[in-house]
């Protein structure tokens, strides 16, 4: 058995090895590419995008969808995990946090890529409209973005007293620590109100992430546009999401497993458990898919027809199909079979999920512009298409990049694999009078 | 500048749409109708409550303080007890754009950013096509304003929906929110030559100047309003398919006629685009039959309204 001194050092944060560096240097490079088109879109107005009158949301809006839908995947499937007193979450749940905060973090970035005005961001404090859903959507972000930080920052604190021991001979770094781990002994007391806070938090997010994703899909619910109007629209977001934010967690799970060399803690076991999460999400996902597009096309109404004609078998139908085939229906298939649950296939379903999802997204949100109620009249014809212009791409490759650069920084910096609570289970007890 | 049709129209309007005003509310009321012009023994003609024409000594007509007067005007608030309406005929539209090229130059915008566009229709295989004009419909419940974070596009008591471009954020909510996609979004620096960009313009006269970044639609010209004047595209149309008038006096005109809005939409069977909505226009259309004017086609594009000039030279 393994003593307490090894498990520290084995989930520790460690330093980045070369291919570690190589990452770090190339999301770096993608995001810096982002930052530099995204300075020349405020230079020039949003005349850099392809986005026009008829197709005035784009990449920008979907992206920020997504992001979104990742996140209260994080944050929902942490909480559920946490409120469930299962031993087998223990390495799980940390990551999720993690994909949670930086992807809303995100979110709120992309949506003020979106607006014409950044610079008037001020005025939604100053003269807010509380009936707004762009409101409403601030707000919960807003405590949203606070609660994620906290799940993620309190449960750690008894890692970060450890970090700050293991740390002695690196003096500033354990002073981080230190600050981080406020004054933690680990004493009974402390230990109560530290499982209290956890609880608190843990409980609030799960409403909170509810509300996040349906004011999400209310934005544009809200709407009279076919295709967004829709009662639908709130469950279906949120499995939406749930698929998406699955996808995105087994894909960094992998990745931080294979990178950090967690194998020991994060087993075949784990992924199987996921795996199976994600055939159930992608199954009621389906069911709402169904609702969303058949439902209409039985009745054909004259505006849904034409909508539905373009996804099925007009200019999106390729993506349509690809996020429909691709993305719900091969997954829950091939995730049937035990074979399939191991973690590199998992990987492979999981990647083609989550590019399938961000795909879906802007099936959701372009094509519904550009079937107006009236006509596309008096304006050239290149604006009744949208395509993302290369500074769209690229801002929208720089927000990516800089989601999973976050992502990868936190796991330089915070173990991944909760030491404390690992060592609880394992019931290795501190050699130290811990009264634990 | 202005010719002189214009300046006749201009002041008919003032002194039907101001006297029509006097007829309403039970003719307790009256307006400020009288100016210095008017002498004695000269007749005006009213508009009575039940829709007829009387005429009766300008002296008759006593001169009252009008609210607006004794409050503060507020832009937010605009003209009290007013409720701005407009009547598009579309029997009589043949698309000779005149409205588009006047809305162009008086606001600084172009092709293909028009407030104010006319669209070739055709409703179902069986009936015939029609040219209809489409711009803001100033709804009485906007859906645009619903769903404005900031309060930067606003409804006014006269019933009027205006942009200010100070507030707008871009975030374009209102572009999706609008059903009737009359929304026109300044995606680059808006090309307005004689325009001072960092002037600071007023929502009541949309257009001077267009901000980047942010939204404009047809702001039912309340500037001209103001001077008694109609609206631009009311007064530059050929053969007077726009109404333009007050809810509450009854009353439209389209500078040649004048009349009785209630019964000109009973009439004619006036209608609203897209009641089942609910979003309220001001605006209605008086369907395409007994056409006054042929259907002439003409290959609809933007080829064809391209043509309109950016306009180069301030006015006033
Ligand atoms: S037509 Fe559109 S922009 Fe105009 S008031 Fe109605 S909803 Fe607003
Ligand atoms: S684009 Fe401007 S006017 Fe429209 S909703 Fe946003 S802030 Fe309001």
């Amino acid at each position: 058995m393994s003593t307490r001194e090894q498990i520290i050092k084995k989930l520790a944060p460690k330093e980045f090895n070369t291919l570690g560096v190589i990452w770090v240097a190339l999301l770096s490079i993608v995001s810096l590419a982002g930052i530099i088109a995204y300075i020349d879109q405020i230079r020039r107005g949003l005349e850099v995008t392809n986005l026009r009158d008829y197709a005035i949301w784009g990449v920008y809006i979907s992206n920020f969808v997504f992001f979104v839908a990742t996140s209260f995947v994080g944050a929902f499937t942490a909480s559920i995990l946490r409120l469930s007193q299962k031993k087998w979450r223990t390495p799980l749940v940390r990551i999720a946090e993690m994909v949670a905060v930086a992807a809303i973090a995100m979110a709120g970035v992309a949506i003020i890529l979106d607006m014409g005005r950044p610079d008037r961001i001020p005025y939604l404090f100053m003269y807010p409209r509380l009936q707004s859903p762009i409101a409403w959507d601030i707000i919960i972000i807003t405590i949203y973005l606070a609660f994620s930080v906290m799940l993620l920052y309190i449960p750690n604190i008894p890692d970060f007293a450890i970090l700050k021991t293991f740390y002695k001979d690196k003096p500033f770094l354990s002073k981080v620590y230190g600050f981080l781990a406020i004054n933690w002994t680990g004493s009974a007391k402390q230990i109560k109100i530290h499982q209290k806070s956890i609880k608190v938090i843990a409980v609030s997010m799960i409403p909170l992430a509810l509300i996040l994703q349906s004011v999400d899909a209310w934005l544009f619910s809200t709407t009279y546009r076919i295709g967004w109007d829709s009662t639908n629209l709130g469950p279906y977001f949120i499995s939406g999401a749930l698929v998406a934010g699955i996808g995105a967690l087994i894909t960094a799970i992998y990745m931080v497993r294979r990178f950090n060399h967690l194998e020991e803690f994060i087993t075949d076991k784990h992924f199987d458990k996921l795996g199976r999460l994600l055939v159930f999400a992608c199954l009621v996902y389906l069911y709402f898919n169904m609702n969303e597009y058949l439902i209409p096309a039985f009745k054909s109404t004259q505006g849904e027809a034409e909508h539905l004609q373009e996804l099925f078998f007009g200019q999106y139908s390729l993506m349509f199909w690809f996020a429909i085939g691709g993305g719900l229906i091969l997954p829950s298939i091939l995730l049937m079979f035990r074979k399939m649950r191991k973690p590199f296939p998992m990987f492979i379903i999981a990647i083609l999920v989550v590019v399938t999802s961000w795909w879906k997204r802007y099936i959701i949100v372009s094509p519904a512009l550009l079937h107006p109620f009236m006509p596309i009249q008096g304006v050239p014809e290149e604006w009744s298409h949208y395509f993302p212009s290369l500074h769209e791409w690229l801002i929208t490759g720089g927000t990516l990049a800089l989601c999973i650069l976050i992502i990868t920084i936190f796991v330089r910096f915070i173990p991944v694999v909760p030491i404390q609570r690992t060592l609880d289970e394992m019931e290795i007890t501190a050699t130290e009078n811990d009264k634990n | 500048m202005e010719d002189k049709s214009k300046n006749s129209r201009r002041s008919f309007l003032d002194k039907s749409l101001k006297l029509g005003l006097l007829g309403v509310v039970g003719g307790v009321v009256a307006t400020k109708l009288v100016d210095a012009t008017a002498q004695e023994g000269d007749t005006v003609r009213v508009l009575t409550q039940d829709g007829k024409v009387m005429e009766v000594d300008s002296n008759a007509v006593k001169d009252i303080q009008h609210s607006h007067e004794s409050e503060d005007y507020n832009v937010r608030e605009g003209f009290p007890g007013r409720k701005f309406v407009m009547v598009v005929d579309l029997a009589k539209c043949k698309n000779a754009l005149k409205c588009v090229d006047v809305c162009h130059k008086e606001h600084h915008v172009h092709t293909p950013n028009a407030w104010l566009k006319v669209f070739k229709m055709k409703d179902n295989e069986n009936s015939s096509p029609y040219w209809m004009p489409m711009f803001c419909q100033h709804c009485d419940k906007p859906a645009c304003v619903t769903v404005c974070p900031v309060d930067a596009t606003f409804k006014r008591r006269d019933g009027i929906v205006l942009i200010d471009n100070e507030r707008c954020i871009g975030c374009r909510f209102c572009m999706a929110a609008c059903p009737y996609n009359v929304r026109i979004f300044n995606w680059g620096e808006p090309v307005q030559p004689g325009i001072e960009k960092d002037h600071h313009g007023t929502p009541e006269f949309g257009g001077k100047p267009s901000v980047i970044g942010t939204v404009d639609k047809c702001d039912f010209c309340p500037h001209a309003i103001a001077k008694g004047e109609l609206p631009h595209c009311v007064a530059a149309c050929p053969t007077g398919v726009y109404y333009f008038g007050d809810l509450y006096e009854d009353t439209v005109t389209n500078g040649e006629e004048t009349v009785k809005f209630s019964k000109l939409i009973k009439d004619r069977a006036g209608y609203r685009l897209y009641e089942t909505m609910g979003t309220s226009p001001s605006v209605y259309y008086l369907p395409p039959v007994d056409r006054l004017v042929e259907f002439e086609d003409s290959d609809y594009s933007y080829e064809q309204v391209k043509h309109v000039p950016i306009p180069t030279e301030e006015k006033e």
